[in-house]
């Protein structure tokens, strides 16, 4: 049970979520106390008598998971026990970036000692694909239903990033499940840092984006690699590293093979947000300088 | 304080859920092309495919990937990413159309 998270767990096949966690107590040896917020990976893994995990586990509500994580850490810090193991949150993105954002907020502004991760598959996955602060604009969801008038969720994708750094987070990363090895090596770099941690990991869902089980990685990479999901890594405010990109593709290589975009080719509306979402990528190429 | 143990679960208890009839597919390893690379076993989300010695060569250690088919989802995520195209993903017998 090297993974600290055992088969049997009820996600869709290829899903994504259980690639990024078992990586991250694979990196951790297991030392930790994980809460985890309502969404796809509390419903896959923790039904009652049917837990996947190997390690300390609490299910807080949808909104609330960083404070428990920071209780946590408190009792934790009080009892004289942290040597025991690291708080870790494993949230989803309508978890992170809207419902538990208040939480979220008081925790990284009292600084606790808790690694927070953002599972982003990008909507709220386990009702069934609505739009969230961190769905890209383009995605089809059953609240930006794509008709006549709206071509899919109108809007950017929130900045979770520049949230947790204008938070003074000492320790801020985006990873994808396409790199597992760079997974393990935020997650224990990550830990390094006492105080408030963020990574947020990208992890294709099977259902909601329309996509073929054994497509899931091929499409995590692609998000990499057209630069719409860059791979960057602060510590203490600064850029450190980023993961360059040899070839960089064009988004439609990344949108074509989705349902959620693919009425992107025949909308009215849809060229001129391809053309919105290759300005995104190729703003982030330049900012964060990917193109090798 | 007591915490009660009414709404605790055990560790790994999700292995009484045997998921391996959910697939149509099954991956199949190759021996002859596997290197024991690992690289299935870090990404399969079920964590039914493992890496495991099955001999030793000059007290060298031999190792092979091992699928463990009670769990496994016919995802063919392993196939995929396997750098040596060593897994084929075969149809379940039944669901051949004879
Ligand atoms: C307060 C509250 N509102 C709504 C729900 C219903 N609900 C359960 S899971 C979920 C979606 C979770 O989305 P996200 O946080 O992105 O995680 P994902 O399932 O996508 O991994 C919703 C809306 C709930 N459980 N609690
Ligand atoms: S709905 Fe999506 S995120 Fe949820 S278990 Fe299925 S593939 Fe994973
Ligand atoms: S990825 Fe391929 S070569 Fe590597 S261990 Fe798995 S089956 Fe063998
Ligand atoms: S098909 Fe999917 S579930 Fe089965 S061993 Fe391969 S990666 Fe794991
Ligand atoms: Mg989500």
């Amino acid at each position: 049970m090297k993974f600290f998270f055992s088969s049997g767990h009820g996600a869709c096949p290829g899903c994504a979520l259980p690639i990024a966690v078992k990586n991250v107590l694979y990196a951790l040896e297991g030392k930790c106390f994980v809460v985890n917020p309502t969404g796809c990976l509390e419903i896959i893994s923790s039904q009652y008598d049917r837990s996947a995990w190997g390690v300390p586990y609490i299910h807080s509500v949808f909104e609330n998971a960083a404070a428990v994580a920071a209780g946590i850490e408190a009792a934790l810090k009080a009892l004289g026990r942290k040597d025991e193991g690291h708080v870790v949150v494993f949230a989803g993105d309508g978890a992170t970036a809207d419902i538990g954002i208040g939480c979220l907020s008081g925790m990284f502004d009292r600084d606790h000692d808790v690694l927070y991760i953002c599972l982003d598959n990008e909507a709220y996955q386990n009702t069934g694909n609505q739009q969230s602060g961190l769905t890209p604009p383009g995605s089809n969801t059953t609240t930006t239903p794509v008709g006549k008038l709206l071509p899919g969720k109108v809007g950017k994708k929130k900045d979770m990033v520049a949230f947790a750094l204008a938070h003074g987070v000492k320790y801020v990363a985006t990873a994808s499940v396409a790199y597992p090895m760079d997974i393990r090596r935020k997650a224990k770099r990550a830990v390094e840092f006492e105080g408030a941690k963020y990574i947020q990991i990208h992890c294709p869902c099977v259902t909601g984006w329309g996509i073929n089980s054994n497509e899931t990685v091929k499409v995590a990479k692609l998000a990499v690699e057209t630069a719409l999901y860059p791979l960057v890594e602060y510590e203490n405010g600064e850029l450190v590293r980023v993961r360059k990109i040899k070839q960089r593709k064009p988004v439609e290589e990344y949108l074509k093979v989705q349902r959620r975009f693919r009425h992107l080719f025949k909308h009215p509306k849809g060229k001129e947000i391809i053309e919105m979402l290759q300005k995104i990528a190729d703003e982030n190429a330049k900012r964060f300088g990917l193109d090798e | 304080m007591k915490i009660t143990l009414g709404a605790v679960s055990k560790p790994y208890t999700s292995l009484k859920m045997k998921t391996g009839d959910w697939g149509t597919h099954w991956p199949k390893v190759d021996e002859e092309l596997c290197t024991g690379c690992g690289t299935c076993e870090m990404f399969c989300p079920d964590m039914c495919i493992e890496v495991v010695k099955v001999g030793e060569e000059n007290g060298k250690e031999i190792k092979k990937a091992k699928v463990n088919y009670d769990y496994c989802k016919g995802c063919g995520i392993c196939a995929e990413v396997c750098p040596t195209k060593a897994i084929k993903m075969e149809l379940k017998d039944i669901y051949k159309v004879i």
